[in-house]
């Protein structure tokens, strides 16, 4: 039905722009299954770019094409990215939920002579492995690491960190425990959970017995953060004087109504709040949650996602819509704007994106709804991980 | 000491948690020779109701709990009479074919109608937040699930082994045909042991919502656990399971506790050793 769609809107748009080009724009995402919300956040910031900027950029019309990888799943990233450079033949290639999907399409870009704008893929290496990516989302090192110089300028002296056992957990571990320890903190233990726990009660009596003052946790969003913050309730750790700490991947905007009041004063590290107080982005709140639909579903891949529209049609405009995927990625190298997140550019040298990271705490609006107040800004940080891994 | 008493009451809870929503799938694989991979999706169905009922409707829990269980049974009875009446007996393949189809539409509909975020049932204040029991807390809702899991296991036991409707429903299982020529509605026995299988997995969704929460992708997420206590407790005994639940959880919480690098290494490993000797399961009955 989606493919009839989009064919469907595909002929219009072309009959439409019949004497200029329609460029077209492939962008693979998880659109139905368990991160379903993540694709649809996705599909949002695109759709709020175009319908704030128009799909013409100069004389052309830009084209999505969406294309769904349900779960990590490398091999059907790449066939399906194949595809849409040969049959459809689209000159840029952007979405990527996942890092192992990511890292798939990498080795085609080169010959396809098609850039690669990553919305969220979130592990620093992925800009290595080709000159013609650029990403506008964040890495966990980013996100995590000034959360390490917050428990240090609290006065917390030894911090216990929590993560799940995958690729950006273990990101997440190293970034906090690689910062906190240079700030002169001590990191008295390191769990990593499987990815399939749900009762985390065994969990937080270790963290309680490890005499912790902190525990710096991550999860990836979705059922298990609700059980994990609720366990850290649960079991008095919060009485208890424990600071729950974070990366904001733990209270996207999506999860709040669930955790609820559990999850008030929990300290979160991150690229962008929802409620960033900026006319850009009231401006592009309202626009995403139009096209989310349900206002409640919105959160941070919506952002990656219209800046990665803007970053293409600088590439368009700067490539006059000619494919040529060299001089598309050096036009928006150093590119600096205003993002509804905060004051971003694209660093020339990494290709990814450096920008504000602001400490964030969960909060209660008068209108009963909880958002990521922001309470304090890390101004133009880069990516420490790419640093870090050398 | 106080480690293994931790280590032990939130095994317990765990382990409860598991025995409610399990416990209807063993009455369907072991009386009903059904092998139903739609229990899950029963669960959350279970979930979604209740937390329909308590959030939106603003109703108290226990009035969502009852809303949920007849709600799910009204849903499952249609699907019984149309889908399920039509498998049973067939080839195990057929019933799994058919029940994971169930599964993938009861998982398209919910997302659809629900959306893909989480939901949550507001507890009564009463089984909010953490309570003392001396050498520690525990979360009050944990206390009130292990109360659910011995009252439906001492339920379901005087059920099947002490009424009439029991003996009729072993009788139907052991020999249909026997049992309709003894004067047993056989029809209308499935269809009411189908329900309370139905009914109980709606309770445990329900009951265990703070450990498992309901989202679209529940129907699947949780479905291995609950086979895996279904065989290593033995298809179709109460006892069985309830020692499998409790067993399992005891070495998964252990487990996490001591050795979480390990993963589920030893819940996995607990479950080979445990149907390497036990071929049918802890209380199997012989076929």
């Amino acid at each position: 039905m989606k493919k009839l769609i989009l064919a469907v809107a595909a002929s219009i748009l072309m009959s439409a722009g019949a004497y200029a080009e329609v460029i077209k724009i492939g962008v693979v995402g998880p659109f139905s299954g368990p991160f379903a919300i993540q694709g649809k956040n996705f599909k949002a910031g695109i759709d709020a770019y175009i319908a704030t900027h128009g799909d013409k950029i100069g004389e052309n019309t830009i084209e999505i094409l969406y294309r769904d990888v349900p779960q990590a799943d490398p091999a059907q990233s790449k066939a399906l990215a194949q595809e849409l450079v040969v049959k459809e033949g689209v000159q840029y290639l952007a979405g990527f939920y996942f890092t192992p999907d990511a890292m798939a399409v990498t080795p085609l870009l080169k010959q396809a002579n098609v850039p690669m704008v990553i919305m969220n893929a979130a592990t620093s290496a992925i800009v290595t492995k080709s000159p013609l990516v650029v990403r506008t989302s964040f890495t966990t090192w980013q996100t995590s690491a000034p959360m390490a110089k917050i428990a240090r300028e609290r006065g917390v002296e030894k911090a216990i960190t929590v993560v799940s056992d995958y690729g950006p957990g273990v990101d997440a571990e190293n970034a906090f425990k690689t910062t906190f320890e240079k700030e002169g903190g001590k990191v008295v233990e390191s769990i990593r959970m499987p990815l399939s726990t749900n009762d985390f009660s065994p969990v937080m009596q270790r963290v309680r017995n490890s005499g912790a003052q902190a525990v710096f946790a991550f999860l990836p969003s979705g059922p298990t953060t609700l059980g994990f913050v609720k366990a850290y309730n649960e079991n008095g750790l919060k009485q208890a004087g424990i600071q729950f700490l974070a990366p904001g991947d733990l209270t996207q905007e999506s999860d709040l109504p669930a955790i609820g009041d559990a999850g008030l004063g929990i300290l979160t590290t991150f690229h962008y709040s929802l409620a960033h107080n900026s006319p850009e982005n009231k401006a592009f709140v309202a626009a995403a949650q139009k096209a989310i639909g349900n206002p409640a579903e919105l959160s941070f891949p919506a952002v990656s996602a219209y800046d990665g529209m803007y970053v293409i049609s600088k590439m368009i405009e700067a490539t006059g819509g000619k494919q040529d995927a060299q001089k598309a990625v050096d036009a928006v190298k150093g590119l600096t704007w205003e993002s509804p997140r905060g004051p971003v550019s694209i660093d020339p040298d990494t290709r990814h994106i450096t920008q504000n990271i602001y400490l964030r705490e969960v909060s209660k609006g008068a209108d009963g709804v909880y958002f990521n107040k922001e309470i304090k800004t890390f101004e133009k940080q880069p990516d420490p991980g790419l640093a870090a891994a050398k | 000491m106080q480690t293994f008493f931790s280590i032990g009451v939130d095994a317990l809870a765990y382990g409860m948690i598991l025995f409610v929503i399990s416990i209807g799938l063993s009455v369907t694989m072991g009386l009903m020779r059904v092998i139903n991979l739609a229990h899950g999706a029963f669960a959350m169905i279970g979930g979604y109701i209740a937390s329909y009922a308590a959030r939106d409707l603003g109703l108290g829990y226990g009035l969502a709990i009852v809303i949920a269980v007849l709600g799910t049974i009204i849903i499952a009875v249609p699907l019984e009479r149309f889908l399920y009446r039509r498998i049973y007996g067939a080839p195990e393949l057929t019933q799994v074919l058919m029940t994971i189809g169930i599964t993938f539409c009861i998982i398209g509909l919910a997302n659809y109608v629900f959306g893909p975020t989480l939901k949550t049932i507001p507890l009564p204040a009463g089984l909010q937040g953490p309570v003392d029991i001396g050498f520690r807390t525990i979360a009050a809702h944990k206390l009130f699930a292990i109360g659910c899991g011995v009252v439906v296991a001492l339920g379901l036991w005087y059920l099947i082994e002490r009424t009439s409707f029991g003996v009729k429903l072993r009788a139907s299982v052991d020999n249909t045909a026997m049992a309709a020529a003894l004067g047993v509605r056989t029809k209308i026995v499935y269809a009411a042991s189908f329900a309370l299988a139905v009914g109980l997995a709606a309770f445990g969704g329900v009951i265990g919502a703070e450990l498992l929460p309901v989202e679209p992708y529940y129907a699947l997420r949780y479905m291995v656990t609950f086979l895996v206590v279904v065989s290593v407790g033995g298809a179709g005994s109460i006892s069985g399971a309830l020692i499998a639940c409790l067993l399992l959880g005891a070495v998964d919480t252990t487990g996490r506790y001591l050795v979480p690098e390990y993963g589920e290494f030893f819940f996995y490993l607990a479950v080979i050793a445990i149907v390497w000797v036990f071929p049918r399961g802890l209380m199997g009955r012989a076929k």
